[in-house]
């Protein structure tokens, strides 16, 4: 279980600090799926930030009794001058995890061919995320984060994607945040609304994501129509 | 293709939930090996230079005072001063300059659970500490074996004044590291303030060739305390060293607790990636 309880996130801003979020309290239960919208600032990404531990919230508690992952397909923890092969095996010597097996793993899944073997700077952007993807799943965590990854590489690597995260791992929690509505309302069980800091809780999809289109000021007439218009 | 959901996978969830020693332990490691491969790469050839810059100094600092033997007229070993005295200089420098915005280069691992702000300072100063410290002994060494050099009269006092050193190379790392994250003006202020600090601090002297009040202003500086300490147990019967251990101690002991506060206090926003 993980457990936020009264959490507040400020940022430094030229205009004085801001508060992104605003007493923010979430239950996390092992195997839930957590669908996340929001406009773009809305928090989102902090409260990824803040439930992966990379910060401090800046009031509240953050209590976790499962493993958490970092946010899945994250490139920002590679070291661009080492190989992909070398970004791996520091991943696996932090998490006390035996490397030659995923090393096969990541050389099958990811694709990237003796590129593994050359500095990840020189990748494209897809090939660092197939990368990131593949690295991903080489740990076993209780509970994923997932933030806006899913329009990485092309529909084939996409959908080997789809089966390693939700078919193979479908007894974990996750939390995933994304615009695509299709993607939330397949995977998720519950979802969370983020507004002006705060979240709303919603169990119906069509219910959560009828407001939020509503707040980006997409709104339908009715919810009805919404239905209609989504198949 | 390998089938990673049919691995042990009790084993990763254990090995999840270690011990916080143990894992940060693993986690330091893991950053040490990083860094060297970052710093030296595959190739040799980085490393190499670990050894040759320390190497220069020496030799042009020999050459300069051999060339003026006449004017001087000293006694005191030259290589082995040159050399005690360029180590210490890139201990405690190079421990306090690669903690100078470690966490920010590295604010990605910040995402892994496992990896934590004092464990990037740590694996930072180690690596550190351990090129130095090599590089020391193998330059001893090779100079010992051309005759260039006497071995240290005493080794632990070596050893003990290098420890002391590396100690305050500690503290101030953390400290000025945590500092340079809270306010960048630090990342900017730090080389030349360590350049002033350069020729106090006993590169190009020893203690008692200063008159003495300058002298007892000079020890109030922790680097030469160390170093004459170093130098004591080199070749201590040919020169008279002043230091003040306890004093040294009472500093490495107030650095490192400021040190460790200020860590603490690091708020790390990682930004919008």
């Amino acid at each position: 279980m993980i457990q936020l309880t009264n959490v507040s996130k400020d940022y430094e801003t030229a205009a004085g600090p801001r508060r992104v979020l605003d007493d923010i309290s979430l239950t996390i239960n092992p195997g839930e799926r957590i669908g996340i919208l929001g406009r773009n600032g809305a928090g989102k990404s902090t409260l990824v930030r803040l439930i992966s531990g990379a910060e401090p919230p800046t009031t509240g508690t953050i209590e976790r009794n499962m493993s958490v992952s970092w946010p899945l397909a994250f490139t920002g923890g590679f070291h661009g001058s080492l190989t992909g092969a070398d970004n791996l095996r520091f991943i696996c010597r932090i998490y006390g995890v035996d490397f030659e097996s995923r090393l096969q793993f990541v050389k099958d899944f990811s694709e990237l061919g003796i590129y593994l073997y050359e500095p990840v700077v020189n990748y494209s952007s897809g090939m660092r995320a197939r990368l990131a993807f593949a690295v991903s799943m080489t740990i076993d965590f209780d509970c994923y984060l997932i933030d806006e990854v899913m329009a990485v590489g092309d529909q084939r690597f996409r959908e080997r994607c789809r089966i390693e995260l939700f078919e193979k791992r479908k007894d974990k929690a996750m939390l995933i945040v994304s615009h695509s509505h299709r993607y939330l309302k397949g995977n998720c069980d519950r979802f969370l609304l983020f507004r002006d800091g705060r979240i709303e809780e919603h169990d119906d999809f069509d219910e959560v994501y009828f407001q939020y289109k509503d707040m980006m000021g997409e709104g339908f007439e009715t919810k009805e129509q919404m239905v209609a218009e989504m198949k | 293709m390998v089938n990673n959901a049919s691995e042990p996978v009790a084993a990763t969830g254990a090995l999840l939930h270690d011990s916080g020693w143990k894992v940060s332990r693993r986690v330091i490691g893991a950053l040490l090996m990083r860094e060297l491969l970052t710093r030296y790469g595959r190739n040799n050839i980085g490393f190499l230079w670990l050894f040759v810059e320390p190497m220069l100094f020496v030799m042009i600092i020999t050459a300069v005072w051999a060339a003026t033997r006449s004017i001087h007229g000293s006694n005191i070993p030259i290589v082995a001063f040159a050399l005690t005295g360029y180590s210490s200089l890139l201990l405690w420098r190079g421990m306090a300059g690669r903690c100078i915005g470690a966490v920010r280069a590295n604010t990605g691992l910040l995402y892994h659970r496992q990896v934590g702000i004092f464990d990037v300072y740590v694996a930072r100063i180690l690596l550190e500490f351990m090129a130095v410290s090599t590089s020391l002994v193998a330059l001893g060494i090779a100079f010992y074996a051309m005759e260039w050099l006497p071995a240290p009269e005493d080794a632990l006092k070596v050893l003990g004044g290098w420890l002391l050193l590396a100690w305050f190379g500690t503290g101030l790392g953390l400290t000025v590291g945590a500092l340079s994250e809270r306010y960048k003006v630090v990342q900017n202020l730090w080389p030349p303030l360590s350049y002033l600090l350069m020729p106090f601090s006993g590169v190009a002297f020893v203690a008692s060739a200063l008159p003495q009040n300058l002298r007892e202003i000079m020890l109030w500086l922790p680097m030469l305390n160390a170093l004459e300490i170093i130098r004591e147990g080199w070749f201590g019967s040919l020169m008279h060293a002043y230091y003040d251990v306890p004093y040294l101690v009472v500093f490495n002991l107030l650095l490192t607790f400021a040190g460790l506060a200020l860590v603490r206090e690091v708020g790390v926003d990682t930004g919008d990636e």
